[in-house]
Parts: structure tokens; C-alpha cells; sequence
């Protein structure tokens, strides 16, 4: 059992600050780290592994700092988001390598271990030049479980896998998390990481925005605000009998045509929506939400 | 506590340097030594002159220099750039195990394709007198191996470590070596010459420096450029540019 411990963590590329004020801890089974892209999610999954020192605050693993320390990586294990491979080496010389360069008293057996594990026997003798997206993705993750880790960071491990894949992974890190590991994976979409995650990190513009498991977070998002513009025969009617609601904090009539409403409560306000229309004989011809983009789910959370 | 050589980091090594394609001018630049010895002897015949003057100008200070630069550079700046060395890093290994066990395939490159040639062109040259051919190639193993310390650190450094390695030779060592005197304190290629012209015997390359002070700073560069490169690597960021 390992805890990853970030404290009051900042980390500045110039002027630029990637990661701003951070303190999460982040304990066995698995963890998803959320975010848009750009929100600092890899510099995180670096200052974690021990490849940034931080600017200021500490990282540590069980106590240990991570930084310049290279004895941690007997218990983590690192699947970078980089593609790049040792193009002219096999699946299984790559993996077999990564398991020698452990101090692994039988390398060849863990490597085919490892290999068997993320489904990639059938491959394993070509060489990694020849491999998709996601069978790169599958040999790295081989790569970093072949010396069985308590720590396993993955940076953005969905890009590019096919949705069997996907679900094969998916499968996989549950497992390592039911296992009692510390698995801690990154992404930017959200249905991706509350099928695989009990805990959430979400991360935005470098700020730690919100933690939970996935059902705090989805209540945090549904319980906001939620802003749609109406499209209806009769928009002024519209509007007048929706300000009476309760479930509606605004309604405003836009100048190019339509209603702009905020919902308070977006549960109770999608049930009144088709009955005031009705009782108000108003057609609804259009119904969109204007902000559903995830970037205003953060900004949202951000701002709570 | 970990052995100072991984046999597995040297292996990757090895076939990182011939995996590529630029491996190729390894063998092209041995030969291009040899030819033109071969051509120098025919044209002159045995000249002792002619002899010096072209493992010299050629052969220590282009033919060494590049052989290491091309080694040194196939086996760190590759992984760096795309990232691939972080499976080398991830691993709880010192890091100046893995710098060392770079720079002795870059090393032997060095032995094989620049030193043993230096010898073969002297015995081209100067079929009689074996001594020359020995002192140049003794000359290119200390040369070769200070290049690789060196071009190491500048792998390490900076992203562009070819050019700068290419510029490096050619304007301090070429350029200004041959225009200031005083530059054959600081000049690898000239500690080399002054290390061959005394096991070799009975010629000058390099007036005024002693033997004693070329192979001192020779070792200095050696081990500082492998110190410094190791523990450059010891902080290593993985994601320097987001």
C-alpha cells in the first residue's frame, strides 16, 4: 500500500505557472486525474514520478521524496503519454529490457507475464515499429507493470485505443486497483474516468478544482446553473410564464430572436419545461444547452 | 548500490548507434582514412611529412572528432529528444551507470572506428616505421574517448547537439586552433596530437605542451564530462515544455 503525497506544490516554466498551489494525496486504487487539456495534467503525472522537481512545495512517496531519487522506481510504475518507442527493438525484447534494467532475478518470465497481462503474446516478436497506437500503448503499459509496482501513473492511457481495447484497459486498471494499488490515471473526459475511477482529481488551468468520487463530481456539475436557448412561436409568453418557476433564476429575451433561461436546478427544470409550454400554448421548436462544453463544466467548478 | 556498467543499457547501445541510419558514416569515415593514406602513398611514396601531415590533419582532427560525435550523439541524443530515455530513468539504476555504460559502446566506436583505421592508414604511410601509426592511434583513443565526455555533456545540454558539436569543431578547434597558440590548452585535438607525437618519437605537432599536461587535461575532461553528464540526468525533466 503507497500514498502519494503532493503539499502545497507550484511549478512555473518561466513565466508561465503549469501547476499552481496543489495539495491532493492520492492512496490506493484508482484515481483519475481530470481535466482539460493544457490544465497542467502531465506536469502533475511528472512532478509525481520524479521527472520535475517542484517550485516550490514537496512530492513525496511514503515519506520519500521523489525528486532525484531513483530508488522509487522499484515500486512505481510510469506509462508516459510520448509515443516514442525503441522503434528497432520487439515487443519482447522492449518489455524483457525494461525487466533486466529492474534487477528482475528472471526477467524473461516477468516480461511474458507482463505481455500476457495487457494481451499482446501474439505480437510481442514484431518489432514495436510495426505497432498501431494502441498496441504501443499496451506494450508500454507491459513495460511498466513487469516489476509488479504498488505505484502505477498512466498519462493519458485512452488516446488512440479502439473501444474493445479501451474496455480491456479499463478492465485492467479496476483490477490493479482492487489489487490495492495506487493507480492513477489522467484524461480529459469525464465518462472515461467515472467508469474506471473511485476517486476524482479534477485539475484546471493548474488549479486543483474539485476532488470526490464520481458521484460528488457529477453533482457538482448537474447542480450548477444551466443555461439553454429556447426557440418557440411565442418567446415573451415563453419567458413570463418560465420567470414564475421556481426552478428558473432568468429568462431574458435575446435581440436575434429566442429565450436565453438560467435553470437553478436542472432536474426539476427539464420536467416544467414541456408542461409550461403546454399550459401556455407555446410551440417549443428548439431546446439547446449552451453550455455543456466540458471547459464551462471546470470554468464552473473553478469558480465554485 | 549498482554495478558501474548495465549490460542491458549498453546492449540498447549498441543497437541504437547501428540501428540508424547515420550509423552507416561510422564505416564511411574509417575508410575515407584509409583511402586517402592509400592515395598519399602512391602519389609520394613513403614521405614522413606526408605521412604526419595527413594523420594529423585528417585523421586527429576530423576523422576522431566525428567518429565520436556521430557515437556519442547515436547513443544519448535520439532518446532524449523523443523521450525514450525515460525507460532508461524509470528505473532504479544510478544514473551515472547508464551514462557510463552509453560512453563505453561510444568508446569502442572510437577504438574501432577511428583508432584501429589511425593505425592501419600509418602502416599505409610509412610501412616502415610501425611506431607512427601506433602513436596516432594511441593518440585518437584519448582524443576519441575526451570527444565523447564532451559531446555527452552536450547531449545532456541541449536538443541541438550535433550542430553545436559540428560548430564547436569547426570554429575553436579548426578555426582558431590553427590561428592562436594559445588554444592548444583548451584544445582536445592538440592534447591528442601532443599524446601521439611522444609515443610516436621523433616528430612535432604541437611545440610547447607537455606530455604530462595533455594526458592530465585529457582526464579531467574525461571524468568531469561523465560526472557532469550523470548527474545532469539525475534531473532530468521528462516534460520541460508545456
Amino acid at each position: 500500500m503507497s500514498t502519494l503525497r503532493l503539499d502545497r506544490v507550484s511549478r512555473w516554466f518561466g513565466n508561465v505557472v503549469a501547476v499552481n498551489d496543489v495539495s491532493m494525496t492520492i492512496g490506493p486504487g484508482v484515481t483519475g486525474l481530470l481535466g482539460p487539456n493544457g490544465a497542467g495534467k502531465s506536469t502533475l503525472i511528472a512532478l509525481m514520478s520524479g521527472f520535475l522537481a517542484p517550485s516550490t512545495g514537496t512530492v513525496d512517496l511514503d515519506g520519500e521524496p521523489l525528486w532525484r531519487n531513483e530508488q522509487v522506481y522499484r515500486s512505481v510504475g510510469l506509462v508516459p503519454e510520448r509515443e516514442a518507442l525503441f522503434e528497432y527493438l520487439t515487443g519482447r525484447q522492449f518489455v524483457v529490457a525494461n525487466a533486466e534494467l529492474h534487477g528482475l532475478a528472471d526477467p524473461g518470465a516477468a516480461a511474458a507475464a507482463s505481455i500476457a497481462l495487457v494481451e499482446m503474446s501474439d505480437a510481442q516478436d514484431r518489432t514495436i515499429a510495426t505497432y498501431s497506437k494502441g498496441m504501443r500503448q499496451r506494450i508500454k503499459m507491459a513495460s511498466s507493470l513487469v516489476h509488479d509496482p504498488t505505484v502505477l501513473l498512466l498519462d493519458e492511457p485512452f488516446n488512440g485505443m479502439d473501444p474493445r481495447q479501451r474496455i480491456h484497459l479499463m478492465e485492467l486498471l479496476r483490477t490493479m486497483g482492487a489489487e490495492g494499488r495506487t493507480v492513477l490515471f489522467s484524461s480529459h473526459i469525464l465518462e472515461e474516468v467515472e467508469q474506471v475511477a473511485r476517486q476524482i482529481e479534477v485539475v484546471v488551468a493548474g488549479r486543483h478544482a474539485a476532488s470526490g468520487d464520481f458521484g460528488a463530481i457529477r453533482r457538482l456539475m448537474t447542480d450548477r446553473p444551466n443555461r439553454f436557448v429556447l426557440r418557440t412561436d411565442d418567446d415573451r409568453s415563453m419567458a413570463s410564464a418560465l420567470l414564475a418557476h421556481p426552478s428558473v433564476r432568468g429568462a431574458r429575451l435575446r435581440d436575434e430572436g429566442g429565450v436565453e433561461v438560467e435553470a437553478s436546478d436542472f432536474g426539476r427544470f427539464s420536467e416544467a419545461l414541456p408542461r409550461l409550454a403546454r399550459d401556455n400554448r407555446v410551440r417549443l421548436l428548439e431546446v439547446t444547452p449552451t453550455d455543456e462544453s466540458l471547459e464551462s463544466v471546470f470554468a464552473y467548478l473553478v469558480s465554485a | 548500490m549498482s554495478a558501474p556498467l548495465s549490460r542491458t543499457v549498453v546492449r540498447l547501445a549498441v543497437r541504437s548507434v547501428f540501428g540508424r541510419r547515420r550509423g552507416i558514416l561510422l564505416f564511411a569515415l574509417p575508410l575515407v582514412l584509409v583511402g586517402l593514406a592509400a592515395l598519399v602513398r602512391v602519389l609520394v611514396g613513403q614521405d614522413s611529412d606526408a605521412a604526419q601531415d595527413t594523420l594529423n590533419a585528417l585523421g586527429l582532427a576530423v576523422i576522431v572528432p566525428l567518429v565520436a560525435l556521430l557515437a556519442t550523439t547515436g547513443v544519448l541524443a535520439p532518446e532524449i529528444d523523443d523521450g525514450s530515455i525515460s525507460y532508461l530513468l524509470a528505473k532504479p539504476i544510478s544514473r551515472h551507470t547508464i551514462v557510463l555504460s552509453k560512453l563505453v559502446v561510444a568508446a569502442a566506436c572510437v577504438l574501432v572506428f577511428a583508432a584501429i583505421p589511425m593505425l592501419a592508414a600509418g602502416l599505409v604511410l610509412l610501412t616502415d616505421v610501425p611506431g607512427l601509426g601506433l602513436g596516432f592511434a594511441l593518440g585518437a583513443v584519448t582524443g576519441g574517448v575526451a570527444y565523447c565526455a564532451l559531446f555527452a555533456l552536450l547531449s545532456v545540454q541541449t536538443r541541438h547537439a550535433v550542430v553545436i558539436g559540428l560548430l564547436y569543431l569547426l570554429i575553436w578547434e579548426g578555426l582558431l586552433g590553427g590561428l592562436l597558440d594559445g588554444v592548444r590548452w583548451l584544445s582536445v585535438t592538440r592534447w591528442a596530437g601532443a599524446i601521439a607525437q611522444e609515443v610516436a618519437g621523433g616528430i612535432t605537432l604541437v611545440p610547447d605542451l607537455s606530455t604530462s599536461y595533455a594526458v592530465l587535461a585529457t582526464a579531467v575532461v574525461i571524468v568531469a564530462g561523465i560526472w557532469l553528464t550523470g548527474q545532469r540526468l539525475r534531473g532530468f525533466n521528462l516534460t520541460g515544455d508545456e
